[in-house]
């Protein structure tokens, strides 16, 4: 009786196992193939081996040096890159915080429009909104200025950051509020001695949101902006393509050295992502 | 009551009912303007633009009698319907694994996430390089093993369009995964208790009762997955560039196609194109998460 149960158990794992096998190569394969390029030489990354004959760290110290006319402009772009994001984590928290403290809490006019019109824009596909922004932005006298991506991304950006905050929002009680009206208070004390202070987990994952959002956007900022000064690192990477002899293995290390502050960042902040992320998709 | 006695409010002048509910209306409205503003000037505006650019007839003309615009859409569908479809089937499939509480399973799904948690343009480029003709990875081992050159992967407009979808696949794959094993948690255990009780085996379990308690959320992932990977611009772009030849384009990148060769006009028309597809599946998305 317990042999039969412990074979079955172990039949259970081994098939556990193999489907993990193929699930953990299948995640694995790229990325590793990534960092094997960011730790070979040229010429020992081009020839085909699996794993790193002579590791080196020296490709990273030519990217930092920018010892590479791809590489020139990388520590401006690096910081263009962390410039966007972070505006654009700080405007779409603002705007959005303010529209779904209006919407839920003061019960504004017109909340409930308004609340459409932002879902309408979460699910209108991106590249599709790229066009006509592109447009605008050039009739707005923006393009090439890297407001006109922080602008873009705070519009693609807020719509699903107010639908987020308003759900954890409606979770507040209604009872504090009451008290706050009670003792006389303003909308605004409301907003910032009650409100706010209950809102920090939620505004943690949507300052994450929007801050990853555009830290990995590579479309809009493609189209919106090209001198080589403005540009954030994505272009930049993709722009390593347009020449036949790339330093694939500079690329790669700069590929590595960008996709590090989102990963971490998102490993850092995974409880809320998940949670406020999934949250939102179940309710259905 | 004596919850929240906010530093300086007793010292506010008491106004009456009607005139505080005045005034916080007044106020919800200003708050709300910030978002309506940034709506009007980059939402409302460059659609209604684009409406106006391609409300000329002689743009869809246009549009028809370039053959790469139809084999954009075509491209187009596969990508929805057999990408997204399957897509969401492994997704499906994988949540019901990693639903298994062993600690190393919770170790794997951390590592399951990298592909959505790191930007796709790295990536995508390191998938690129694998497949190269004669410096990748994958043509060397070819070669190694069998000593006969490995195919033009890119080179081939049905490969390079498969491999996009792979590409686009392992990116997402992780999302949808964790949306799914979050709702397949959410099933109360003792509904599989009874059936094992009642002798069911685990097609049984997942007939009965996963997939009734999962239907509506699987669907409308599905949906949601369709639109946004019409959207998906990365992954076909940084892959083939729509090559070769132009035969791999999707209507994603076929827009950005259109703004290169100095023709807005067409650009505007190819997203129009897919509005009655678009506008339909947004209305039902909206119907269900504005409940």
């Amino acid at each position: 009786m317990t042999t039969a149960l412990n074979w079955r158990a172990i039949g259970q794992e081994a098939k556990l196992i193999l489907i993990a096998i193929p699930v953990a190569l299948w995640t694995l394969i790229p990325i590793y193939h990534l960092l094997l390029f960011a730790i070979s030489k040229k010429d020992t990354a081009f020839s085909g081996n699996l794993w790193p004959t002579h590791p080196t760290l020296s490709n990273f110290g030519t990217v930092f040096r920018q010892e590479h006319y791809f590489l020139n402009n990388f520590w401006l772009q690096f910081w263009n890159s962390v410039f966007i994001a972070t505006m654009t984590g700080a405007l779409v928290l603002l705007i959005a915080t303010f529209a779904a403290f209006a919407i839920s809490r003061l019960k504004a006019r017109g909340g409930r429009f308004v609340m459409n019109l932002a879902l309408f824009t979460y699910f209108i596909p991106a590249a599709f909104l790229a066009v006509p922004m592109y447009r605008t932005m050039g009739l707005y006298g923006l393009l090439n200025s890297q407001w006109a991506l922080i602008l873009a991304m705070v519009a693609i950006a807020s719509p699903y950051a107010i639908w987020v905050l308003k759900q954890a929002s409606d979770k507040l009680p209604q009872e504090l509020d009451e008290a706050a009206i009670m003792d006389g208070a303003s909308p605004m004390q409301l907003f910032r001695l009650v409100y706010l202070p209950l809102m920090v987990p939620s505004l943690v994952a949507i300052g994450t949101y929007a801050i990853l959002l555009a830290w990995n956007e590579y479309l809009y900022a493609f189209l919106l902006l090209s001198k080589d000064t403005s540009l954030t690192l994505p272009v930049a990477l993709g722009n390593f393509l347009a020449a036949d002899d790339s330093p694939w293995e500079l690329l790669m290390t700069t590929g590595l050295i960008y996709a590090l502050p989102p990963a971490a960042i998102y490993y850092a902040f995974r409880k809320y992502m998940v949670s406020g992320l999934t949250a939102g998709a179940v309710k259905s | 009551m004596t919850a929240a006695t906010l530093p300086g409010a007793e010292t506010l002048p008491k106004a009456s009912p009607d005139r505080r509910m005045q005034s916080w209306r007044n106020w919800g409205l200003l708050l709300l303007a910030p978002y309506v503003i940034v709506f009007a000037l980059f939402v409302a505006y460059p659609v209604g633009y684009a409406l106006w650019v391609a409300h000329h007839p002689q743009s869809y003309v246009d549009l028809a009698s370039d053959p790469i615009f139809f084999r954009s859409l075509w491209n187009t569908l596969l990508f929805i319907v057999i990408g997204v479809n399957l897509k969401m089937v492994v997704a499906l499939y994988l949540s019901g694994f990693f639903a298994n509480t062993r600690p190393w399973i919770r170790w794997l799904s951390v590592l399951f996430i990298l592909p959505w948690a790191v930007p796709s343009i790295p990536t995508i480029l390191s998938f690129r390089f694998m497949l190269n003709p004669e410096w990748g990875v994958i043509n060397q081992l070819i070669f190694k093993l069998t000593f006969e050159d490995g195919p033009n992967w890119l080179n081939n407009p049905t490969i390079a369009l498969s491999l996009s979808v792979l590409v686009h696949i392992w990116k997402s794959l992780p999302f949808w995964t964790l949306i799914l094993l979050a709702g397949r948690l959410a099933i109360p255990s003792d509904l599989y208790e009874a059936a094992s009780v009642d002798g069911a085996n685990n097609w049984q379990k997942f007939r009965f009762v996963t997939w009734p308690s999962m239907a509506t959320l699987y669907l409308t992932c599905l949906l949601l997955s369709m639109i946004w990977t019409l959207g998906d611009f990365n992954s076909v772009y940084l892959l083939t560039g729509g090559g070769p030849a132009d035969l791999t384009h999707v209507l994603a990148t076929l827009g950005i196609r259109y703004i290169r060769l100095d023709r807005v006009d067409l650009a505007m028309a190819t997203i129009v194109t897919a509005l009655p597809f678009v506008l339909p599946l947004v209305y039902i998305m909206m119907k269900r998460f504005s409940k």
